[in-house]
C-alpha cells in the first residue's frame, strides 16, 4: 500500500467543542483507490472527522494534506477543495425546490462552469447507472429515502471528486432500502473510487473496506484489514465494540 | 344625478386629480417595497450571523423602527434632517426613505425567521458540492424562503400602501390629500361629497391591493415546492 500515492492525509487532527477533545490527534493516510471504513461507538468522533476533512468543521490543530498540498495552512479555498472531496450525508439533503436533474447539475454548472447540456447528458448516464433515469424530472419529495440517497451520491459523483466521504448514508433509511444504496457504493468501490466511509453496517464494512479504522474516544485505536479486524481484533476496546453487535443480533432473534 | 354627491367626482378634472394622487401613493409604496425586499433580505441574512455586535446592532435597529410610529419617523426625516443638518429632502424622498427603513426592518425580521427555518443541512450540502457561501444563498436558500415569504411580504406591502396616507402630513399630495381638497372645495355646494369621495378612495385602494394578492397567489402556486 505504502508505495501508492497518498491522496488525502490527516495529521494529528485535534477538534474540540470547548469541553474536551472530540478528536484527539487523529492521523490517517488514504491512498488512491483505497476504501477506508471508519467505525466506532457513537460519539467517538468518526462523523466529526469526516466533516473536518472537507471543512464543514474547523479543526483546532493538525494538518490536512490533499494531493501532497497542505490545505489547512493560511486561508483555505474550501469551495475548491470540496470539488475534490465529495460528501454524501445521512439525511440525503437534496434541494427540495429543484428536480432531480437540477439537483445534480447545479454543482457542475455553477461551480465548475461546465456546459449545461454536457452535464445533463452525463447526469442522465449516472442516473441510469443507479437505476433512476426515469426519475430525473421528479422532485425529491416524490422519492423514497433510498432513491434520494442514490441521487445524492450521483450529485457528489458528477463533480468528479478525487475522494468521496460517506457519512452514515444508510442510517436514516428503512431497512429494505439500505441494500440499494450500499450496492451503489460497492459498485463504486469496484470501479476504483477512493472512499472514506462512516457506517454502522458491519457486514457492509467488511465487504467494502480495504482497511478498517476503529475510532474511540477521539483516537485511532486500531487500523487493520477487515479480515484481521473482525476476526482477531487486537485491542480490548475493539473486541468489546464488536461484541455489542453480536449481542444486539442475539436479542433481535 | 343632480343631487347625488358623486357628481363631484366628474366636476372639472377631479377624477383625474384623484388618479394622479393614487399614482403618487403607488409610486412611493412600490419604490419602498422594492427597496425593502432587497435590503430586507440582506438584513435578514445579517441577522442570522452569530456575532454579538451585528446581533446587537440589528436588534436595536429593528426595535427602534418598530417602536417609533411611522409618523414620527416621517417628521424626523423631513423636518429633523433639515433643521439639524440642513439636508433638504422633498416630501416624497423623505417618505421613500422612511418607508424603506420601516419595510427593511419588518422584511428583515421575516427573512430571518424564514432563514432559520431552513435546516442547517441545506447549507452544508450546498457547501459540499463546492458552492460558495453566496451561491448557497443564491441558488438554494433564497429560492426556498421565497415561498414562505410571499404571504408575509404581501401583507407587509398592503400595510405599506395603506400607511402611505400619512405622507400628506409632510406635504406630499397623494390620493387621500387630493380627496380632502376636493371635499373641502365643494363643502357648501355638495355637502355629502365626503361619502362619495371616500367611497371612491375605498375602491381605489382596493383595486390597488387586490391585484397584488392575486399575483402573490399565482407566485406562491408556481414556486410551491415542499
Amino acid at each position: 500500500m505504502s508505495e501508492q500515492t497518498v491522496l488525502l492525509e490527516a495529521k494529528d487532527i485535534v477538534k474540540d467543542y470547548g469541553e474536551g477533545h472530540v478528536l484527539d490527534g487523529v492521523s490517517l493516510k488514504i491512498h488512491a483507490g483505497e476504501v477506508i471504513v471508519l467505525i466506532g461507538p457513537s460519539g467517538c468522533g468518526k462523523s466529526t472527522f469526516l466533516r473536518c476533512m472537507n471543512g464543514l468543521e474547523q479543526i483546532q490543530s493538525g494538518q490536512i494534506i490533499l494531493d501532497g498540498e497542505v490545505i489547512t495552512e493560511g486561508k483555505t479555498d474550501w469551495p475548491k477543495v470540496r470539488q475534490k472531496i465529495g460528501m454524501v450525508f445521512q439525511s440525503y439533503d437534496l434541494f427540495p425546490h429543484m428536480s432531480v436533474i437540477d439537483n445534480i447539475t447545479l454543482g457542475p454548472v455553477k461551480v465548475q462552469g461546465r456546459e449545461k447540456k454536457e452535464v445533463t447528458a452525463e447526469a442522465e448516464k449516472l442516473l441510469e447507472r443507479v437505476g433512476l433515469l426515469e426519475k430525473k424530472d421528479a422532485f425529491p419529495r416524490q422519492l423514497s429515502g433510498g432513491q434520494k440517497q442514490r441521487v445524492a451520491i450521483v450529485r457528489a459523483l458528477i463533480l468528479k471528486p478525487e475522494i468521496l466521504l460517506f457519512d452514515e448514508v444508510t442510517a436514516a433509511l428503512d431497512p429494505e432500502m439500505v441494500r440499494e444504496v450500499l450496492d451503489v457504493i460497492l459498485e463504486l468501490a469496484s470501479d476504483g473510487y477512493t472512499m472514506l466511509i462512516v457506517t454502522h453496517e458491519m457486514q457492509f464494512a467488511r465487504a467494502v473496506a480495504d482497511r478498517i479504522v476503529f475510532l474511540d474516544g477521539g483516537k485511532v485505536v486500531e487500523s487493520d484489514t477487515p479480515e484481521n479486524f473482525f476476526n482477531q481484533p487486537k485491542t480490548d476496546r475493539a473486541r468489546r465494540f464488536l461484541n455489542t453487535f453480536i449481542y444486539a443480533k442475539d436479542t433481535e432473534k | 344625478m343632480q343631487d347625488l354627491g358623486i357628481r363631484v367626482l366628474f366636476m372639472g378634472n377631479n377624477l383625474q386629480r384623484l388618479l394622479l394622487g393614487l399614482w403618487v401613493t403607488i409610486r412611493i409604496s412600490m419604490i419602498s417595497v422594492a427597496l425593502s425586499i432587497v435590503l430586507g433580505i440582506l438584513l435578514g441574512m445579517l441577522m442570522t450571523v452569530k456575532h454579538p455586535v451585528t446581533k446587537a446592532l440589528t436588534k436595536i435597529y429593528l426595535e427602534f423602527i418598530r417602536i417609533m410610529p411611522q409618523l414620527v419617523l416621517l417628521f424626523l426625516v423631513f423636518f429633523g434632517l433639515t433643521k439639524s443638518f440642513g439636508i433638504n429632502l422633498s416630501g416624497e424622498t423623505s417618505a421613500v426613505i422612511v418607508f424603506t427603513l420601516w419595510g427593511t426592518a419588518e422584511m428583515g425580521d421575516l427573512v430571518r425567521g424564514a432563514l432559520i427555518s431552513i435546516p442547517k443541512h441545506q447549507y452544508e450540502s450546498g457547501a459540499a458540492i463546492g458552492l460558495t457561501k453566496w451561491q448557497v444563498y443564491r441558488y438554494i436558500i433564497i429560492p426556498q424562503i421565497l415561498t414562505r415569504l410571499i404571504p408575509l411580504a404581501i401583507n407587509l406591502t398592503t400595510r405599506m400602501i395603506k400607511t402611505t396616507s400619512l405622507v400628506a402630513l409632510i406635504g406630499v399630495v397623494e390620493v387621500l390629500k387630493v380627496a380632502q381638497q376636493i371635499i373641502e372645495a365643494n363643502r357648501y355646494t355638495v355637502p355629502d361629497s365626503a361619502l362619495w369621495i371616500y367611497g371612491t378612495i375605498f375602491f381605489l385602494y382596493f383595486f390597488t391591493c387586490w391585484p397584488i394578492s392575486l399575483i402573490a397567489k399565482q407566485l406562491e402556486k408556481r414556486w410551491k415546492t415542499v
